[in-house]
């Protein structure tokens, strides 16, 4: 066991933990920040995505002890008050069925949107495809995400 | 043909009172099959719809959310003959009593089926309770006032009265002897496009499933299943386990481990130390053996007849042609996103339940038989469900919550690893399909003959579908193999296979008679629709409206340069959809671009989740179909998580374009119908770019290179 010093969604937390605990469990059930689902834990499925100083990765991958003093962003912190473009175009488009995967879906798009605003529909595609929904709303993300992309050009 | 319900004695399914604290208490009986019957002036409500006096208006519901939409679908029902804004009306999820709540299982479609009725009827009653309690403070006839926005108005005199004022003195009027129900062309709420409730939470991170469960004292447990199909529990050494720093304990009952933590980490780190010896079956099952077995059971005779009209051996012996083709269809993992888990916490003498339960009152029958604690004793609550399938129809994993809690004296929430589930779930099943069929020397398609074997015990077919009614001697036979691999409901139970195949044999048949497939299946409906071969359950014009609508909607026979079209219909849960899949192969690979949808489901209630439902069934039904494979190798499960269990991805999947037919029918099922006949439309137009015929499952093991 290891203490480690976190800045999770701009907040400074100090966790005990052993240092091979994967990010998402320190997450969800130390720090009790359950929107970061757990699914595949391969890094297979991406339901489990966060930022890592602003740059996605599967948490049920990395370790807690690569995480200490840098900044992480969790779908709880994506928006202030859930009014992130893309939380706004997933409600517009009404993007969810079961909803488990869309925390993942949605940290990976605004991932892509920083990188690229206005992506294509390919590298939209080329870009989520590691995003995995068993429900099947694909073409409802695809549409979310080019809608944010288009709102925040407008802005 | 009709297939509306029955019309209610509103008497006796609508009980009015005053709530106990105050405002308009109007208890009704869901309606489903067989209850009508059952219904009487002393009937016990086991729903209800509530108007308090502050106007908000709640309505307690028993299905369990999974993503099909109800949670927005019943509000709609209930604020259009109520007119009150569907945002309006608060949605509570009611504690599991079987008593009180019936179907209360998420499965077969049914939610808004087995509803509709009732709701609009509750509806509409509170609607005119309220009218008259205005009309009567001002002295009008209820006939001069109107509603909306929750508020009845006296448009003459310009006075108004909101819901909330009124619900104290309508609750103690009597109930009227008969409400009109708005007519559909009247509707303004149902049909449009509505946004689900828990967005605004998923999207946030805010919403709550199962796994996400923690209460006080509560450990994680792990779930060691056997890891091959059909083992038994040997000897378990714990040792290891036990020194993993947070492991509390290790418990076992029979087949079955459970590694107890103060976190899912050390719960999973504790069961990869865990040392476990495992019994095998007699014989390792393998996917190899089960082939045989089925091919056998075929080569030696009919098994199970499931539907018999003619004479199928005659009429194939008198055919000028027979026509033959066999079809292979592999096990399938539901693979819902959220993991298996459950909470359970056992007392002495209670216990509670909590979790993604599609049948929670079986969950509380088990939880009942392995406690010897009376069901009334043990409180049952389920959770949004981040995915069934069909999965979280089996009460395995209630079982290991119970199990875990009772040995451990402590409150657990379990969670099974994805390669538990992937090793040992409950599969789709496999099989194989024979068809023949008999051509005479008019050339018209005279016998159609299905032999089939699979694992389930009264095979994995659907044997009363088109084109049965089309063709005068028309067989159906099962053969039942046992197995070790345990099989369940999969979406769109044997429907998600058999759609596939008989659209795709149909084909087969049409393509050796020179017929275009959408004329043939045409010809062979008007068949149906005039003289129909023996009893048949489908409405024959509402399945060619949805082919016919597909085709137009496609533009049926012209499709983009470079591309393919390809057809199938398919009639399920009381639902009719036909689709068009545009497709192309190239060096092999195919690309779905586009699949055309036209639904005839009735009376359609949330069209943004109508919708969805559609776009995500084609999704699954061509993905499953497309990679979908779960081969099993010297006993086990041999795709254990989603590196080699492949899914489709967002850049496979189709653009859907769905339409629904305007009906006046009630509505009917569609969670799962628009998944059925996506693979045959996308197999039939793989057969028109390569001239490939897709026999065996999944698409991804034929070569479509020459």
């Amino acid at each position: 066991m290891a203490q480690f010093s976190l800045n999770i969604n701009g907040k400074a937390r100090t966790v005990e933990a052993d240092p091979t605990m994967p990010l998402l469990w320190v997450l969800r059930d130390l720090l009790d920040l359950t929107g970061t689902k757990y699914s595949c834990g391969m890094g297979q499925c991406g339901t489990c995505t966060v930022h890592l100083n602003g740059a996605p990765i599967r948490s049920c991958m990395f370790p807690i002890s690569g995480a200490s003093n840098q900044s992480i962003t969790t779908i709880e912190g994506l928006s202030e008050n859930g009014d992130h473009p893309l939380q706004l175009a997933w409600k517009e488009v009404d993007v969810p069925q079961c909803g488990y995967c869309q925390p993942g879906q949605l940290m990976t798009a605004a991932a892509l949107l920083k990188s690229n605003p206005h992506p294509s529909p390919e590298e939209i595609d080329a870009n989520m495809t590691g995003n995995i929904c068993r429900c099947g709303t694909y073409q409802r993300i695809r549409t979310a995400i080019q809608l944010a992309a288009k709102q925040g050009a407008e802005k | 043909m009709s297939l509306h319900p029955p019309p209610l004695n509103r008497r006796a399914f609508l009980k009015l009172s005053t709530a106990a604290s105050g405002g308009l208490l109007l208890g009704f009986r869901w309606l489903s099959a067989g209850t009508t019957s059952a219904a009487s002036v002393n009937f016990k409500p086991n729903a209800f719809l509530s108007i308090a006096p502050s106007g908000q208006v709640t309505l307690l519901s028993q299905n369990p959310e999974v993503g099909q939409g109800i949670k927005t679908a019943f509000p709609m029902i209930i604020g259009e003959e109520l007119d009150v804004a569907w945002q309006d009306v608060k949605i509570e999820p009611a504690p599991l009593d079987t008593n009180q709540y019936e179907r209360q299982v998420t499965a077969g479609s049914g939610a808004v089926r087995s509803s509709y009725s009732i709701l609009r009827e509750a509806g509409a009653s509170a609607r005119a309770l309220l009218v008259s309690a205005a009309a009567k403070e001002w002295g009008v006839k209820p006939a001069t006032c109107t509603t909306a926005n929750s508020t009845v108005t006296h448009p003459p005199t310009g006075r108004t009265l909101s819901y909330g004022q009124l619900a104290n003195s309508a609750s103690k009027l009597p109930l009227p002897a008969s409400v009109e129900l708005k007519d559909s062309s009247k509707f303004t709420l149902l049909g449009t496009r509505v946004g689900g409730t828990d967005v605004p939470k998923i999207v946030t991170g805010e919403q709550r499933y199962g796994i996400d469960t923690k209460k006080p004292g509560m450990l994680y447990g792990a779930i060691v299943n056997p890891p091959l199909h059909g083992q038994k529990l040997g000897n378990v050494d714990d040792t290891a386990a036990l020194k993993v720093a947070g492991v509390v304990k290790v418990v076992s009952w029979p087949d079955k481990v459970a590694v107890l933590a103060t976190n899912t980490y050390a719960a999973f780190k504790g069961q990869e130390a865990l040392k476990i010896t495992w019994q095998d079956p007699k014989v390792r099952e393998s996917s190899d053996r089960l082939s045989q077995a089925f091919a056998d059971a075929i080569a030696n005779g009919t098994g199970e007849t499931r539907r018999k009209v003619g004479d199928v051996e005659r009429a194939l012996g008198q055919a000028d042609r027979v026509i033959e083709a066999t079809y292979d269809v592999p096990f399938l993992p539901h693979a819902p996103m959220e993991p298996i888990n459950m909470y359970a916490d056992v007392k002495a003498d209670s216990a509670h339940l909590l979790g993604p339960m599609q049948t929670p009152a079986n969950g509380r029958r088990i939880a009942s038989r392995i406690l010897g604690i009376p069901e009334e004793n043990i409180t049952v609550e389920i959770t949004r469900i981040g995915g069934g399938f069909g999965r979280r129809l089996k009460i395995d994993f209630v079982q290991d919550a119970v199990q875990a809690s009772r040995l451990a004296g402590a409150p657990v929430n379990i969670v099974w690893k994805r390669e538990e589930d992937m090793i040992s779930g409950n599969f789709r099943p496999a099989g194989l399909y024979h068809y023949r069929a008999g051509i005479d020397a008019q050339g018209r398609l005279t016998a159609w003959h299905l032999n089939s074997a699979s694992i389930t015990s009264r095979g994995a077919v659907v044997p009363n579908n088109f084109p049965n009614g089309a063709i005068p001697h028309f067989q159906v036979d099962t053969h039942h193999i046992r197995s070790e691999v345990s099989t369940g409901a999969w979406r769109s139970p044997n429907h998600n296979v058999c759609a596939l195949l008989d659209e795709s044999f149909l084909e087969e048949v049409g393509h050796a008679l020179g017929k275009e497939p959408l004329a043939f299946r045409l010809e062979l409906l008007r068949q149906v629709e005039s003289a129909p071969f023996g009893k048949v359950d489908y409405e024959p014009t509402r399945l060619r409206g949805v082919l016919e609508a597909a085709a137009e909607m496609a533009d049926w026979g012209n499709p983009p340069a470079g591309r393919s079209h390809g057809i199938a219909a398919h009639y399920s849960h009381h639902s009719y959809v036909g689709q068009v899949a545009e497709v192309s192969v190239t060096d092999g690979n195919i690309t779905v671009h586009k699949v055309y949808c036209a639904v005839d489901c009735g009376q359609v209630i949330n069209l943004s989740s109508a919708e969805n439902q559609c776009e995500g069934g084609i999704v699954d039904g061509i993905g499953a179909a497309w990679f979908g494979d779960m081969p099993i190798v010297e006993g086990a499960s041999a795709n254990t998580n989603f590196h080699t269990y492949r899914l489709i991805r967002m850049s496979e999947a189709p653009e859907v374009v769905t339409r629904f037919l305007q009906t006046d029918s009630p509505p009917t099922g569609l969670g799962e119908p628009a998944l059925p006949p996506a693979s045959a439309a996308v197999a039939n137009a793989v057969f028109a770019a390569t001239g490939v015929r897709i026999r065996k499952l999944p698409f991804i093991q034929n070569d479509l290179s020459a």
